[in-house]
């Protein structure tokens, strides 16, 4: 028996394939989901992929947020369902307040696509188990609005509880300027506050992260890193051992 | 019919780049002596009937849930007067 995996697909979701190939790539079974059924279709999780879901207009994920799919999703992910929010799913879940804080745009006001360096600073939820804490990954991130802001109280709380599960790696070679293509990966790349690039609910189960760990699966496609695939087999063993 | 504007604010403690950045572009057009510019969000409700206090509290509780987000930003709400066409 293998854990199926939701992926919901909203108009201007870009990323449900890739995610969907990243989750038959570990072992599970991917079972696309749609944004106007509130059916999760029996799911063990749910990932919301990355794009621009209803454009992004007022802001991104605002009304994705309100979305019928959305409304099972935050009743089942208070109840301990696993939730993965990837680049516009991080987007929606803190407009849907299961994650603390806002996205707003990069401080640059660029678009940015680059590989980039990350820490893992929590290996202990339900989709960062397969990596060891202080671990250094290298993943594709590709955004407009990724700059996470929250007031000083939720910043404190968040690091206090261990709640910041990935942070940008600052470093290396910063000459070409704040936010700018640094070719190996390093620096924050838009602004976020404490350099957090992800971060998880109370209980572990919700986590959001801009960067994107279902491009960096397989060794022949982009960058050629597999760094992404342990957030695929972290929830599978979580699910299929529970 | 009424229309009520709600404004919303990036709250004054977050970095707003877009509007630094039409700061910036004011010298360059001639534009002296504005230290700061912030860029925020209007929308304009048209609404049907009349505007009391019930339908404030709704566009109020609107505002909270939707149009703004009150974690990153503050928004106000406010009745104007419609002036309206050939009268």
């Amino acid at each position: 028996m293998t854990a199926r995996i939701g992926v919901v697909t909203f108009p201007g979701s870009l990323d449900d394939r890739d995610s969907r190939r990243a989750i038959r790539l570990a072992g599970a079974e991917p079972v696309a989901l749609w944004h106007k059924d509130k059916d999760l279709k029996q799911v063990d999780a749910v990932v919301l992929p990355g794009g621009f879901s209803y454009g992004d207009y007022l802001r991104a994920g605002a009304i994705s947020r309100f979305s019928p799919v959305m409304g099972t999703v935050i009743e089942q992910a208070k109840s301990g369902m696993p939730v993965l929010g990837i680049c516009n799913g991080f987007q929606i879940l803190t407009e849907a307040h299961l994650l603390p804080g806002g996205m707003l745009g990069n401080d640059h006001l660029h678009f940015i696509c680059r590989d980039q360096k990350l820490k893992v600073e929590n290996a202990e939820t339900a989709w960062t188990a397969d990596y060891e804490s202080g671990q250094e990954i290298h993943i594709p991130l590709k955004n407009m609005d990724g700059r996470y802001v929250a007031d000083e109280r939720t910043l404190d709380m968040l690091e206090a509880e261990g709640r910041v599960v990935f942070r940008y790696v600052v470093g290396g070679d910063t000459s070409h300027g704040h936010g700018h293509v640094n070719p190996d990966g390093y620096g924050n790349p838009n602004g976020s506050l404490r350099d957090i690039a992800g971060i998880t609910n109370e209980a572990g189960n919700v986590v959001g992260l801009m960067p994107h760990p279902e491009h960096a699966v397989e060794p022949l496609v982009g960058s050629g890193r597999t760094d992404g695939l342990p957030f695929f087999t972290s929830i599978l063993k979580k699910l299929v051992n529970a | 019919m009424a229309r009520v504007v709600v404004d919303v604010m990036l709250k004054p403690e977050i970095l707003d780049p877009q509007g630094q950045a039409v700061q910036r572009a004011l010298p360059r057009l001639g534009f002296e002596g504005i230290s700061d510019v912030r860029q925020g969000k209007r929308f304009e409700l048209e609404v049907d009937g009349p505007v009391d206090d019930t339908a404030l509290a709704r566009i109020h509780e609107l505002a909270e849930s939707f149009l703004a987000n009150t974690v990153i930003e503050d928004f106000t709400v406010k009745v104007e007067e419609v002036a309206e066409a050939g009268k």
